[in-house]
């Protein structure tokens, strides 16, 4: 099981963010490293979900402002390791909208339910596979500043 | 030109994170692309030589698809191509 490894304040972060745009799913993305075991997330970055039409469902991302946090990774030396949502009262388990929608091999994708308003359960999947046809989300261990969370 | 490379693409691209062509057009400049590294090509483009739907193409910060001239827009060595999967989902 790979590892994703991240410090408290980016943890507590992506979390606080899906509380401040409950009952709407948030969306950003986490700027890092690989290891051998994964990613270490230097950075979170907020991003505007587009999905106005039905933002207490669904999210996405602007390419033309994954272009902007793409040119501020490079600036910071960091990769884009994948990215973060939140499923408003709803499990933090992707969905078969998210695999349909996920297309960032190799990348951690970070989901929190956020039930009532209140963060509850933080999971994240690595996007494996090397094609759209084989792809698939595999649970991996968070791990937060030296607190294992799976 | 550089040709930006998303994080899961670079194992298709010798491990590159960017790459260097001498194109005169997107659309050239993404054959200079997969010529260099073929495993990119299906992960870019359908069996049909169409960009994939849910590959966006943004010559600086402009969605090539809504360019004029969209893929036979003419770059030249300062201008960048930034090859960004879609990021969607939800519950």
């Amino acid at each position: 099981m790979s590892v994703l490894r991240m410090e408290k304040a980016i943890y507590d972060a992506i979390r606080a963010h899906g509380e401040e745009t409950y009952p709407h799913e948030c969306c950003g993305a986490l700027l890092g490293r690989t290891t051998p075991e994964g990613w270490s997330i230097e950075t979170s970055v907020k991003a505007g979900n587009t999905r106005t039409d039905s933002a207490h469902n669904r999210y996405h991302i602007s390419p033309g402002e994954l272009v902007k946090i793409e040119r501020e990774a490079r600036g910071k030396g960091l990769d884009i390791a994948g990215f973060y949502h939140s499923h408003p009262d709803h499990p933090a388990q992707w969905s078969q909208t998210d695999l349909a929608e996920a297309h960032w091999l190799g990348c951690s994708y970070v989901i929190t339910a956020v039930a009532k308003g209140v963060a509850a359960q933080t999971n994240s999947f690595h996007l494996a596979g090397d094609t759209e046809e084989n792809k698939r989300f595999e649970l991996e261990t968070i791990d937060v500043h030296g607190a294992s969370k799976s | 030109m550089t040709i930006f490379i998303p994080t899961p693409l670079r194992a298709f691209a010798a491990g590159k994170d960017a790459v260097e062509v001498s194109a005169g057009t997107i659309a050239s400049a993404l054959d200079e692309l997969t010529a260099a590294h073929p495993d990119l090509r299906k992960h870019l483009f359908t069996s049909e030589g169409k960009v994939r739907a849910f590959v966006n193409i943004y010559l600086n910060d402009e969605d090539v698809r809504y360019l004029p001239a969209k893929e036979a827009t003419a770059v030249s060595s300062g201008d960048t191509l930034s090859i960004i999967p879609s990021i969607a989902g939800g519950c």
